[in-house]
C-alpha cells in the first residue's frame, strides 16, 4: 500500500487499477465517513479539480444541510468537455474504483438518494459500467452512469442538473444554484471526479497527510494536461505549486527556441506570457499572474508560433459551441470571432483601417458578453481574448500590414473542428471529438 | 427591503419592451438584449419597475429582494 507523506502520485496510479481486490490492495477500505469526513475534508483544503477551485468542504455541508426529507443527489462530473483536456478521462481509466468510492462517500456524508456519473463517450461508460456492476451492494446507492451529448457546455453543472431533471444539457438560469435547488429539486452536489478521488484518499489518509503535498494555500496534488510545444504531451500528477517551468520538464521540455507563451486553463483560460515560467502551478498564484489553474491544462506555445492565429481558431471554435439560448452570447461570440480573425489573418484589402477598427470593435464587444449568459461561456471567450491582446500586443502591431509567417502556417494547437458537437444534441457520445483527442492521454507521470 | 432587477437570459427575446418602458434602468445593446443599470432599484421607481415585469412578454425579467 502506498501513501507515505507527501508520496507521488496518489490518485493517478502508474498502471490501471482496475479491480476492486486490485483496488482494496492498493488502498485498502475508506475510513472516515459521514459528518466526520465532511469536517476532515475542510481541514484538509481540498478545493474543487473542475476549474472553479471552490472548496469541497464547504460544498458538502451546505448539501447535506439541506437534504432534509427528499434527501440529496449526487453528480460525479468526468465530462471533460474541454478538448486540451485529458486528465479525467485517464483517472477514470486507471482508477475507476477511486473515484467510484468518492461518489460513495460524498453520497453518504451528503445524505444522498440517489448518484451519478457523467461522460461523454461509449468506451467509457462501458468500462465504467464493468466497474459498478463489480462492487454490487458495496455502495449506498447505486451509481447511476449518464452519457451525456458532447458540447462544450454541457459539462457546466447547470447543464447536467436540466439534462438529469429530463431536459436538455444546457445550462440553466442560476441561482438557484444546485446545492440549493438541483435535479428534480432536491439540493445536488456536482464534484468533478479527480475532487472525488481525492475525498477518497482524504477518508483513508486524512488532512494532514493531504496537506503534505502542496502549499498551505494551495494544499494536495492536482492532474495537468500539458500540450503543444512540448517533447512529451500528456497528463501529469504534480504537486500545487510546482513551478511551471518544472512542469514542463515533465513533459519532456519544451522544443528548440522556448516558450513564448502558455495558454494556463485551456480554452476556457488566458494567456501568460513565456518570462512567466517561474510561476507556481496553482489556482491563487496564477490568479495573481493574471491567469488560471482552471482544470490544470498547459498549452505551450514556441517561439515560432502565432499567438494572435492560436487564440482566433480557439475563439472560433468556441462561437460555435454555444447552447443558442442567449442573446448575447449567440450574437456576441461569432462577433468576437470575426474581429480576431481580422486581426490575426486579415490581409488589408480594408487596410490598417479595418485592423484597428476590428481592434477598438473587439473591446466593446467583450463589455457587451461578460456576465450576460446564463453559463460562463461568453466571459471566459472575453478573457480569452483580452488576454491575448495583451500578452500579445507587439504581434498586434505587425499584424496591421497583414498575418505573420506564422499565422500563415501550420496550426499548433489542434482545435477541434467543432461543427459536429455544435449541432449535435444526441444522447450518444458517438466516435469522440471531431479532430482526435487534441491530446495523447495514454501518457502520464 | 431593496429590490433589484435581474433578466433571465434564457427567457429574454429582445422584444425591447423593457426598455421603452423604463429606460431609466434599461438599455438595449446592439441586439436588442437589455442591459441592466448595476444597483437596487431606487424606491422611486419601485412600481415601475414592477410594472415592466408584468410587462416582458417573455417573462425574462425579475424583480427580486437583494440579499
Amino acid at each position: 500500500m502506498t501513501g507515505e507523506m507527501g508520496e507521488l502520485p496518489r490518485v493517478l496510479p502508474p498502471v490501471p487499477v482496475r479491480n476492486l481486490p486490485a483496488h482494496e490492495g492498493r488502498y485498502g477500505a475508506p475510513g472516515l465517513r459521514g459528518r466526520a469526513l465532511i469536517g476532515e475534508v475542510e481541514r484538509s483544503g481540498l478545493t474543487g479539480r473542475g476549474g472553479a477551485a471552490y472548496p469541497a468542504g464547504k460544498k458538502l455541508a451546505a448539501v447535506r444541510e439541506r437534504a432534509g426529507l427528499r434527501g440529496a443527489v449526487v453528480i460525479a462530473n468526468g465530462m471533460e468537455s474541454e478538448p486540451a483536456s485529458a486528465k479525467d478521462a485517464l483517472l477514470l481509466a486507471r482508477a475507476p474504483h477511486l473515484v467510484l468510492d468518492g461518489i460513495a462517500l460524498a453520497a453518504e456524508a451528503t445524505s444522498a438518494r440517489a448518484a451519478y456519473l457523467c461522460v461523454r463517450r461509449q468506451a467509457q461508460a462501458d468500462a465504467l459500467a464493468a466497474a459498478i456492476a463489480e462492487r454490487g451492494g458495496y455502495d449506498p446507492v447505486p451509481v447511476q452512469l449518464a452519457l451525456v451529448s458532447e458540447r462544450y457546455v454541457s459539462s457546466a453543472e447547470s447543464s447536467l442538473v436540466r439534462y438529469l431533471s429530463g431536459g436538455p444539457a444546457l445550462p440553466g438560469f442560476t441561482p438557484p444554484r444546485p446545492f440549493e435547488r438541483g435535479v428534480r429539486g432536491r439540493p445536488t452536489l456536482v464534484s468533478n471526479v479527480e475532487t472525488l478521488a481525492n475525498l477518497a484518499l482524504i477518508s483513508r489518509r486524512g488532512a494532514r497527510w493531504f496537506r503534505s503535498a502542496g502549499t498551505a494555500s494551495a494544499p494536495g496534488t492536482a492532474l495537468v494536461t500539458v500540450s503543444g510545444a512540448v517533447r512529451r504531451p500528456g497528463v501529469y500528477e504534480i504537486a500545487f505549486g510546482t513551478p511551471l517551468q518544472d512542469v514542463l520538464a515533465l513533459a519532456g521540455g519544451a522544443g528548440t527556441g522556448g516558450v513564448q507563451a502558455v495558454l494556463a486553463g485551456g480554452y476556457f483560460g488566458s494567456w501568460l506570457p513565456g518570462r512567466a515560467l517561474g510561476t507556481p502551478a496553482a489556482p491563487d498564484a496564477l490568479r495573481a499572474a493574471g491567469t488560471s489553474f482552471g482544470a490544470g491544462i498547459f498549452l505551450i506555445l514556441p517561439a515560432a508560433g502565432c499567438g494572435l492565429a492560436e487564440t482566433a481558431r480557439v475563439v472560433r471554435y468556441l462561437a460555435g459551441q454555444g447552447a443558442g439560448q442567449c442573446g448575447p452570447c449567440l450574437n456576441g461570440l461569432p462577433a468576437i470571432a470575426d474581429a480576431l480573425e481580422q486581426v490575426a489573418f486579415g490581409t488589408g484589402s480594408g487596410g490598417r483601417g479595418a485592423h484597428g477598427r476590428a481592434l477598438r470593435g473587439l473591446r466593446d464587444l467583450f463589455g457587451l458578453v461578460e456576465g450576460r449568459g446564463a453559463c460562463h461561456l461568453p466571459d471566459g471567450v472575453a478573457r480569452l481574448a483580452a488576454s491575448a491582446l495583451r500578452v500579445f500586443a507587439d504581434d498586434l502591431r505587425s499584424h496591421e500590414r497583414g498575418p505573420c509567417l506564422a499565422a500563415r502556417g501550420r496550426p499548433v494547437f489542434a482545435v477541434p473542428s467543432g461543427s459536429g458537437r455544435a449541432s449535435g444534441s444526441a444522447r450518444a457520445a458517438g466516435s469522440g471529438r471531431a479532430a482526435g483527442p487534441a491530446v495523447a492521454w495514454e501518457a502520464s507521470a | 427591503m431593496s429590490k433589484r432587477l435581474r433578466v433571465n437570459p434564457i427567457l429574454c427575446e429582445a422584444h425591447g419592451v423593457c426598455a421603452e418602458l423604463l429606460p431609466e434602468l434599461i438599455g438595449l445593446d446592439p441586439w436588442g438584449y437589455p442591459i441592466l443599470a448595476p444597483g437596487p432599484v431606487p424606491p422611486s421607481l419601485e412600481s415601475l419597475a414592477r410594472r415592466t415585469v408584468t410587462s416582458c412578454p417573455a417573462l425574462a425579467l425579475l424583480l427580486e429582494n437583494s440579499s
